[in-house]
């Protein structure tokens, strides 16, 4: 199966991205948010470097799509649509208290598998605690949509 | 802040190429925590790629220790809070539909005002968090 052998090539070079650009070191990520404190704005540079790299093929890929010559991702990934709302409650009050996730632990989810691959048994306690938050929310939500228990 | 922010801009590079060979050959965007919600998830969801992608990011992470074992560092808080920041981030990636990876950089790679919106929040809140709590320890 091609897009099994894709997603695995594609997990390793984000996986030597993340580990070479800094995003796997807690200090690190912590010391980009300490903007009050002693900044380190190294990790900025991560983020703009993907973008750079990545939007060229997501707009070509766009254009491709509005020519009909390949379909659209599977999205998939519960990214929202294009033309919602610019926000809402749920999506600003969602990141916020991701936020808050990332600058207590200084681990966002993809560093987190990649430091357990390297034997980091906090990374290994983090992934737990999101596995069992989203479980929770998805258990929550289905009984909210079913009108089950509130 | 010397040169690692050049080793951070290649890093970032690495990142965009690895979003783009997902997307571009497996038509699929790159949300690591929309992935692992999938891969984790009691409902059917399409495709069977989800696992082979965070089995990737572990094996990059198994052979960038074994070449490059300064990639990773030290703890930042003992693990309650490690464990608590994993829930925090989990429930807030599944209201808000992206972390890091699916709004950070793929959500602004493709112009989503959404995905600005989200990620200034997350930066803005994780900046508050860290003044109050410090960049590590417990205060």
């Amino acid at each position: 199966m091609r897009q099994a052998w894709v997603a695995l090539a594609a997990g390793f070079v984000f996986a030597l991205g993340l580990g070479l650009g800094g995003m796997t070191q807690p200090l690190k990520v912590t010391g980009f948010l300490d903007v009050f404190g002693h900044w380190d704005p190294s990790l900025m540079f991560v983020m703009a470097g993907a973008i750079a790299v990545h939007m060229p093929v997501v707009l070509w890929q766009r254009r491709r799509q509005a020519r009909g010559l390949i379909a659209a991702p599977e999205g998939g990934c519960g990214l929202p649509e294009e033309g919602a709302k610019l926000w809402d409650a749920r999506l600003v009050g969602g990141a916020a208290v991701f936020g808050v996730g990332w600058g207590l632990g200084g681990f966002c989810p993809g560093p987190a598998f990649v430091s357990a691959g390297a034997g980091t048994l906090s990374a290994l306690v983090f992934v737990v605690g999101m596995a069992a938050a989203m479980w929770a929310q998805a258990w929550l939500s289905r009984g909210a949509r079913a009108g089950g228990p509130r | 802040m010397n040169a690692s922010w050049i080793l951070s801009l290649c890093g970032g590079a690495l990142i965009g190429v690895a979003a783009s060979l997902l997307l571009v050959f497996g038509r699929e965007v790159a949300g690591i925590s929309g992935i692992f919600a999938g891969a984790i998830s009691a409902e059917p969801v399409q495709g069977k790629w989800r696992p082979w992608f965070l089995g990737g990011l572990v094996l990059g992470g198994t052979v960038l220790w074994l070449l490059r074992p300064m990639s990773f560092g030290a703890d930042v808080r003992s693990w309650p809070y490690v464990l608590l920041a994993g829930a925090l981030v989990g429930v807030g990636t599944r209201l808000s539909g992206g972390c890091t990876s699916g709004h950070g950089v793929c959500g602004l790679s493709r112009l989503s005002g959404r995905s600005l919106v989200a990620t200034i929040t997350f930066i803005t809140t994780g900046v508050v968090t860290v003044w109050l709590l410090g960049p590590k320890g417990w205060p």
